[in-house]
């Protein structure tokens, strides 16, 4: 089986997806479909409501952050992507193939050769040293030992581990076990890569640092991501898209900005007011047509407030034009603007529906 | 009112006749297939009689020097194998060397039986419910049934010797493994099997890379169990013509000879320490990766 090199190409489209915990979930799905909530399926039927028609589409070689509390069913959703859990109804297609109509063979090599997972746990072989945890996927590929090791201490290196190949799991700290954990899932060499809050173990620095390592990597790997957070600000930082789930069912879909600008009922505001608007919103957000006059500094599209703020404030201006990647002028920002913006109370939320 | 003195038992002969169908019916059958039977154990005799050979016939400094060998490179530990030298010296300095070998070939094989069949069915029993809610009634019986009543159905079968002790032992020994490796396997922590799964692990695999690995200290219990019972046994199936530390002490109890029951006893409490102790290092040794901990 061919793997991709550089970019991944696999999507990941979810359509109609159900899952209904229970003996007999299937028989409850037209029941939920015709508008039976979570509370009362649980208590008239006992069983207890995972996902409800969930649809969503992950681009490929992106980020795509599905976020959500306890119980909210994100974990259930991303152990759809490699069936670790099987759906009620629903197509889960990766790559134009459909997981769900997998036979036992065709999972497997599916597994081996097109996901790697982390977990939160971290989930590695107690009784193997770094490496020997490392290789694991490839060893279940059937790839030759001298090249499983070249690989796994290559991997190894990236994630900052080198020298402690012959360790066992339990002699390394928790950030340092995730790293195992992510130097495990990379060696597969897989398009695809599934993070179920891979980084919530760990301490608020190591999880910055584990964030950054992650984003590094992506610049030039451009695999296809599925990371699951309960953590916005770890969700705004990563996410090139983010799901936000509630009891099950996907309550907003879009990117940090449009979430943080605009977020769809009083659940997802209560969870937005808590966030750095200034490094979620990006200047375009606020930004006037037309160069203008009195700006004698420029500043890239795509910045977010903060740095923008920076920017100007550090150059002594009020006004900056912004310029698109070939430098040519698209508008400009006031710094009045700018900071209002960023202190900016959350417009109150109407209900529309 | 004789019902309240008394429970209203069976009909005395009714009973009788009932006792008497079950046993000439069992003995009937076992007349039948009894040649069949033993030829089915066939290979377990001639396993038993070439390990005894092999420790009998063998010089017995041979023998000392493996034993003491298999105790360092097993619990890499001064302590265990020089308290095995000592035991086993004093054992044959106090003329038990033939008995104790031959205890020990019987232990030896029964054990590994009892390892060949308890690990596969304990696995087994771990991967179904209904096997195990079948099993655990069976084993809970094996376990609790004097030993001496399940000694009369197998000497009827085969008479008395080598292979019905075996039996006898196996019987005794084996729920403990059977036991503990269904209670390790089910143990093993459920995310790592997960993420096994997620790279494709395949049953085996999974059985053979996760399961079987973190199983380990449990399991290693279960056979440090069964061959303390194994050697508990050894008394008792003497009394079927099992050969070795057993018989002086039965003839002792019979004898009141109060020193030979005590040294013979006391050769068996001997083996089961250095079996013990050299086991239990062993499965120590294993799982090295768990005694080191991350300091903070």
């Amino acid at each position: 089986m061919a793997t991709e090199d550089g970019g991944s190409s696999v999507g990941i489209d979810v359509r109609g997806l159900y899952k209904i915990f229970g003996p007999k979930g299937a028989s409850h799905v037209d029941a939920v479909k015709a508008g039976m909530t979570k509370a009362e399926l649980q208590e008239k039927h006992g069983h207890v409501l995972g996902l409800k028609d969930i649809n969503l589409s992950m681009p490929a070689g992106s980020i795509q952050v599905v976020m959500g509390l306890s119980g909210s069913g994100k974990s259930t959703l991303i152990r759809h992507v490699n069936r670790l859990i099987d759906p009620t109804v629903g197509e889960v297609l990766v790559g134009g193939e459909d997981v769900c109509g997998m036979g036992t063979r065709a999972l497997r090599d599916f597994r081996r050769h097109k996901t790697a997972m982390v977990f939160q746990k971290f989930a590695l072989l107690p009784h193997r040293t770094v490496i020997q945890n490392v290789v694991y996927g490839l060893e279940l590929q059937g790839v030759d030992e001298k090249r499983q090791q070249e690989d796994a201490r290559r991997w190894i290196d990236r994630v900052g581990l080198s020298g402690f190949e012959d360790n066992y799991p339990n002699q390394l700290s928790g950030g340092m076990q995730q790293r195992v954990g992510l130097a495990r899932a990379l060696t597969n060499d897989a398009p695809l890569l599934l993070m179920d809050e891979a980084f919530s173990a760990l301490d608020p620095l190591i999880r910055m640092d584990m964030q950054s390592v992650l984003l590094d990597l992506q610049q030039e790997l451009h695999k296809t991501i599925v990371f699951i957070t309960h953590d916005l600000d770890e969700a705004l930082r990563l996410g090139d898209r983010i799901a936000i789930l509630r009891d099950g069912e996907v309550i907003q879909e879009g990117t940090g900005q449009e979430i943080v600008l605009d977020p769809a009922d009083e659940y997802i505001q209560n969870f937005v007011k808590e966030v750095n608007r200034g490094r979620v919103i990006l200047v375009e957000s606020v930004m006037q047509p037309g160069a203008s006059e009195a700006a004698n500094i420029e500043i890239g599209q795509g910045l977010a407030l903060e740095s923008a703020a920076r920017a100007m404030s550090g150059a002594g201006e009020r006004v900056a034009n912004v310029t698109d990647e070939n430098g040519d002028c698209i508008g400009h920002v006031e710094m009045d603007a700018t900071v209002a913006a960023m202190v900016a109370e959350d417009h109150r939320h109407t209900p529309t529906a | 009112m004789s019902w309240l003195d008394e429970f209203p038992a069976m009909d005395k002969s009714a009973l009788r006749a009932l006792k008497k169908g079950i046993d000439n019916g069992f003995r009937a059958w076992t007349r039948e297939h009894g040649d069949t039977i033993e030829a089915i154990f066939e290979p377990l005799k001639q396993m038993l009689i070439w390990s005894e050979r092999l420790l009998l016939n063998t010089p017995w400094p041979i023998i000392l020097g493996a034993i003491v060998a298999i105790a360092w490179f097993a619990s890499r530990s001064w302590k265990i194998t020089l308290l095995t030298f000592a035991t086993l010296v004093l054992i044959g300095y106090f003329d038990m060397w033939e008995d104790t070998m031959r205890t020990v070939s019987m232990m030896f094989v029964c054990t590994f039986v009892s390892i060949v069949l308890g690990i596969p069915i304990g696995i087994a029993m771990a991967k179904s419910n209904f096997l195990q809610r079948v099993i655990t009634p069976i084993l809970d019986i094996m376990q609790t049934m004097p030993g001496f009543v399940y000694l009369i159905p197998v000497v009827m079968l085969l008479g008395i010797g080598k292979v019905p002790g075996l039996l006898a032992v196996v019987i005794y020994a084996i729920p403990p493994i059977i036991r503990l490796t269904n209670l390790g396997i089910r143990l093993v922590d459920k995310e790592v099997l997960e993420a096994a799964d997620a790279f494709g692990s395949s049953g085996w695999q999974r059985l053979k890379n996760v399961q079987i690995p973190l199983a380990m200290p449990t399991i290693m219990a279960g056979i440090n169990q069964t061959i303390m019972m194994a050697l508990a046994l050894v008394v008792i199936a003497s009394m079927i013509g099992v050969q070795g530390l057993g018989q002086p002490v039965l003839q002792a109890i019979n004898n009141q000879y109060f020193t030979l029951g005590a040294f013979n006893g006391l050769a068996i409490v001997g083996i089961a320490i250095i079996f013990d102790r050299v086991s239990q290092a062993y499965g120590k040794r294993l799982q090295a990766h768990s005694e080191v901990v991350h300091g903070n």
